[in-house]
């Protein structure tokens, strides 16, 4: 299957995982494959940090999640790819009153 | 490692949140969700003072609802006040709330600066990445004005956290791309580039983001990068696949950073340094060499990321497009991509073809996967998929291949998507005249569009058919023959009769002779047609028949009669019924030698950018400017196909209209509605200026009404509209760019043409001037792929200019899309004389960032003059009336342009006077003599040029009956030799 669409003047990268779609809108001349495995990264850093992550965690920590992405991505840019780097930044985030 | 549980932190969010999750029916959600706003409501109002645990629970309440899609219009206080917590979760939540429901409130945002101040001053890490990610995703220009200074600093002082730092490099170029103008550049970027050597991996991923950026604007300024980003990539590149540790991913060593790294090099040509050259070409040679290694796993994201990394090493090496050996190779794996199950790597295979097909050096090589491109158009089961085939095949194709890809490419029309129609065909119309070896194959070629796709059959198209057959001799009684037989058909379509319709009125002659296609069974067959057809179907068919009439004088009795009927003379249509009383009378009244005169053959069209290629451009955006060029590989196509054979150029503008038609472009100016006049049709067909309609009086008629002075009334209601609702005083704009004068002097002798081009923009212009009036259309190109914001051009009249000249301008749309173009129209009415001209201010927003630039208007004192022929006598009289010293303007200049006296006779004819010969005893002089046309008054001019070829100097005397209008005259013409 295709994981790019066409959209507007940009294009949207996107990946499922179970009822989920994950979705990146980026310049229509960016790295798609990249982007694709960006969000695999970033679905693998929910799974560790949410331990086996389903959409119920997502929903119920929706504030945490942005927390994830601003580690992982930032301003539109890819800002730390480290899962290692990222988790132990949220870990000590997590400890902090 | 420990998990985060929900409920964990908040239980009244969690229980909130699980009720939400538990309503049966919307109205069930939004009665809790009222319920739970009036509770907060009143918690805030409250008089017992909130602790932070309370404020933060409820500011992340109003913020779920908010994501529910429900409108939120309180508790921005209380979440300004959490940013002063000291403790984390809640400044988090507050920051959070901030950053997504931003709000514009100023005293709001002042509370909010605050806070990230002090947090950006505090040397707490995490604080200060909480500021610098609000900062990141609000980006306004508020908070650039108030922390766009400080951030460089934070960046690159030594004592900076790498998270911090990380951070505010993409802070930055968020604010940056934002408001670039805020945003300093100084000592500081130099240490910016050297963080590419920073041994925090992920400070170097947010530092190549962020000079990435800067480079585009300032490339000079970051230069040093290229050797840095060079051993950096090198350094990954040539590591195991585990040295990097943490930024292994995959068994692939840091793909995104090389990605990035990639990209970066690609804002730059190749490295001059020899020595970073040949590292940088070894890197790419050994992302080649991987490729072809086995897997080091059988996961997709080892292989996405490795090939992440291959994409991005041949966008560089097409970037390059200088080693002829990298260029062959990646082909090469790109066609093995191109069979691959993976339908990512197919798709993105044929993608990147396309731009390699572009190139001298892999244009042969890309060609030979031809079959393969062939048979995923056929077989590929996603439609965007087959669309990139369609486009590798358009851009693979050359003169030994077009045939094929044509053939194959009609046939894959007729399953086409619907939604790619359209632009199939414009691709094979344009191949097919590109590399048309003879003009019956790409009349068959269209005549085929027409039958298979009809509706998707644009007007460029047929236009573009009607133009081609018109300008070539050889194809006329072949076009003829063919469009007979296939009008034939039963059912044929209605761009089928368009087509036939005029190709017959103007070569029908050629195929009369034959009794199969005599002009009686012509005119049937076409009439045949007629009742099923559009009104503009059948308007232009009525001009077919009254060019019949005068082909085949047979035919007329007949035709009179067509006209005559009640059903076409008091045709409830206006367009309609005008051609039929016109034509009619015309048929009755005129000679065979009148009728003959206007109704002759149309002169061949001037040779231009093809019409349909500028639509594709516009459907694609500049992004398929690669694959639609042309120039490149083939530079011959240009001559032979390129355009329609030149012809010289009958109009009084010297220059033809090729510059202006190479825009891209130009729908053609159609006359605004409301002068409908009969020859509207069919002028636009022509299009270009030098194809003065034939057609009779009407197609001038329209043309001289539209510029006929407005009634008293109409400048009130073109004023109702007046362009820009706060029309900017002189003041509010900007001087002209230094270039205007010389861009201004360009069109002095000329009226269409490039006014002005970048890298973003261009400005096309078309006007026509008659008496004290004038029209200009202004086309504005959007050359990126980006839209363009709050697009606005103004016409400013500094000084006294009001009061000389009255320009009317319509609003355009606000928002350009890229690669697209919209058109301006310009009326204008000279007053009294004037000296200075218009100024063009023009600003909008690309990618966030403020563009503004004015430039001159070509709007000339000479645009308005009338040329007056007089004898020698006459002339000679006129001097001496016109001899006072004041009276007389005279200048003695270098030639600045070989002295050729036909370029010379035309710039004076381009200027407006009429040229009189026999006047000047010397031959070698010009003598010209015009009135300018103001609405207060006329100002006679005489003019003398005379050329000294030995001395390679004019003299050049104007004599008028104003003064400043003799110098200014003088001034303007003396810099056009």
């Amino acid at each position: 299957i295709l994981s790019v669409l066409q959209f507007r003047n940009f294009k949207i990268i996107y990946r499922r995982y179970a009822g989920l779609y994950f979705c990146i809108c980026v310049d229509v001349n960016d790295n798609n494959l990249a982007y694709l495995e960006a969000i695999h990264n970033f679905v693998e850093v929910l799974n560790e940090y949410f331990h086996n992550v389903c959409e119920l965690d997502l929903v119920f920590n929706f504030y945490k999640v942005y927390t994830v992405v601003d580690e992982m991505f930032l301003a539109g840019e890819i800002r730390e790819t480290s899962q290692t780097k990222v988790l132990k930044q949220l870990l000590m985030l997590q400890s902090l009153e | 490692m420990p998990a985060v549980s929900k409920g964990d932190g908040m239980r009244g969010l969690a229980v909130f949140i699980s009720d939400i999750r538990n309503c049966k029916s919307k109205e069930a959600e939004i009665k809790r969700i009222n319920k739970e706003l009036a509770n907060i409501r009143s918690k805030f109002k409250g008089d017992k003072a909130l602790d932070g645990y309370s404020k933060k629970k409820y500011v992340c309440k109003l913020l779920f609802i908010f994501l529910l899609g429900h409108d939120i219009d309180f508790g921005h206080m209380e979440a300004v006040n959490l940013l002063s917590s000291n403790k984390y979760t809640e400044k988090q939540i507050g920051y959070l709330f901030i950053s997504v429901l931003v709000n514009s409130n100023s005293e709001l945002i002042r509370l909010i600066n605050n806070a990230i101040k002090n947090d950006l001053a505090s040397r707490n890490p995490t604080f200060m990445c909480l500021a610098l990610h609000c900062i990141a995703n609000v980006g306004s220009r508020e908070m650039g004005e108030a922390f766009a200074a400080d951030i460089p600093r934070i960046l690159v002082a030594g004592d900076s956290m790498d998270s911090v730092k990380q951070s505010a490099a993409l802070c930055l170029l968020r604010l940056y791309k934002a408001s670039p103008d805020l945003v300093p550049m100084g000592e500081w970027t130099a240490r910016v580039v050297h963080l590419l050597n920073d041994q925090h991996m992920g400070v170097v991923t947010a530092a190549v983001s962020l000079i990435t950026c800067l480079c585009k604007k300032n490339p000079d300024d970051f230069k040093t990068c290229i050797s840095l980003a060079v051993s950096r990539l090198s350094r990954i590149v040539s590591s195991a696949s585990t040295d990097l540790q943490d930024y292994t991913y995959y068994f692939v060593p840091a793909p995104w950073l090389s990605v990035k790294l990639l990209r970066l090099l690609q804002c730059y040509p190749p490295p001059e340094d020899a020595a970073v050259k040949g590292r940088l070409v070894e890197c790419l040679e050994t992302v080649l060499n991987k490729a072809q290694e086995p897997p080091k796993s059988k996961k997709v994201q080892h292989s996405n990321a490795k090939n992440a990394i291959l994409f991005e090493t041949i966008s560089l090496i097409i970037h390059y497009d200088s080693e002829p050996n990298l260029l062959v190779r990646a082909c090469n794996q790109l066609g093995q991509f191109l069979q691959h199950r993976e339908t990512n790597l197919r798709y993105l295979a044929l993608e990147s073809m396309c731009t390699l097909a572009s190139s001298e050096f892999s244009h042969e090589a890309v060609k030979t996967h031809i079959d393969t491109v062939i048979n995923a158009l056929k077989t590929e089961r996603d439609v965007s998929v087959r669309q990139r085939a369609a486009d590798l095949l358009y851009a693979m194709c050359d003169r030994s291949n077009a045939k094929q890809i044509v053939s194959e490419m009609l046939r894959y029309l007729e399953t086409a998507d619907y939604a790619i129609r359209e632009e199939i065909v414009l691709k094979v119309a344009i191949l097919a005249e590109k590399y048309a070896v003879d003009y019956s194959w790409y009349v068959d070629t269209i005549l085929n569009l027409i039958r298979i796709a009809g509706d998707y059959v644009s007007e460029e198209v047929w236009y573009r058919v009607l133009q081609i057959v018109t300008n070539r001799d050889d194809v006329q009684g072949y076009a003829a023959k063919t469009v007979f037989e296939a009008l034939q058909a039963p059912a044929c379509h209605e761009n089928m009769v368009k087509v036939g319709g005029y190709i017959l009125g103007e070569f029908g002659n050629l195929i009369a002779g034959d009794p199969r296609s005599s002009p009686p069974v012509q005119f049937s067959l076409l009439h045949s047609k007629f009742h099923l057809c559009s009104v503009a179907t059948r308007a232009l068919l009525l001009s077919t028949y009254i060019k019949f009439i005068n082909l085949f004088p047979e035919t007329k009795a007949t035709i009179q009669a067509v006209l005559r009927a009640g059903s076409q003379l008091r045709n409830a249509d206006v367009e309609l019924q005008q051609r039929a009383v016109e034509y009619l009378t015309l048929s009755s009244v005129a000679s065979t030698d009148v009728l003959a005169t206007v109704l002759e053959e149309m002169p061949p069209f001037p040779e231009r950018e093809s019409s349909i290629l500028a639509k594709l451009k516009r459907k694609k955006g500049p992004g398929a400017g690669s694959a639609l060029d042309d120039g490149r590989r083939d530079p011959s196509s240009n001559d032979i196909n390129g355009g329609v054979e030149p012809t010289p150029s009958t109009v009084s503008t010297p220059s033809p209209s090729a510059d202006l038609l190479g825009l891209r472009a130009a729908p053609p100016p159609a006359a605004p509605p409301a002068s409908a006049g009969a020859g509207n049709l069919l002028v636009d067909v022509f299009d270009g200026p030098a194809a003065q309609p034939s057609l009779g009086p009407t197609p001038e008629e329209a043309f001289l009404s539209e510029l006929e002075p407005p009634a008293p009334e109409s400048p009130m209601a073109l004023l109702a509209d007046p362009a820009p609702a706060a029309d900017p005083g002189p003041e509010d704009i900007g001087p002209p760019i230094p270039e205007a004068d010389e861009l201004l002097n360009k069109f002095v002798c000329k009226n269409n043409g490039v006014l002005f081009e970048n890298q973003l923009l261009q400005i096309g212009v078309k006007s026509e001037f008659r008496q004290n009036l004038g029209r200009m259309y202004l086309f504005y190109g959007n050359k990126t792929s980006v839209q363009f914001q709050n697009f606005s051009p103004t016409v400013v009249h500094p000084g006294d200019l009001q009061t000389q000249l009255a320009v009317q301008t319509k609003r355009v749309a606000a928002q350009v899309d890229g690669g697209a173009q919209v058109q301006q129209v310009l009326n204008i009415e000279c007053l009294r004389d004037f000296l200075t001209p218009p100024l063009l201010s023009v600003r909008f927003r690309y990618g966030g960032a403020p563009q503004a630039f004015t430039l001159k208007l070509p709007v000339t004192i000479n645009k308005f003059f009338q040329p007056t022929e007089m004898a020698a006598q006459d002339f000679f009289q006129r001097w001496k009336q016109l001899s006072l010293p004041q009276q007389e303007a005279q200048k003695i200049f270098k030639a600045n342009h070989p002295m050729d006296a036909e370029v010379t006779k035309a710039k004076l004819l381009g200027f407006g006077s009429a040229l009189l010969d026999n006047v000047d005893p010397n031959p070698e002089n010009f003598v010209g003599a015009g009135i300018i046309q103001t609405k207060a008054l006329q100002v006679g001019c005489l003019l003398r040029l005379e050329p000294n070829a030995q001395a390679q100097m004019y003299r050049l005397t104007l004599r008028t009956s104003k003064e400043p209008v003799s110098r200014h005259l003088c001034e303007l013409l003396a810099q056009q030799f």
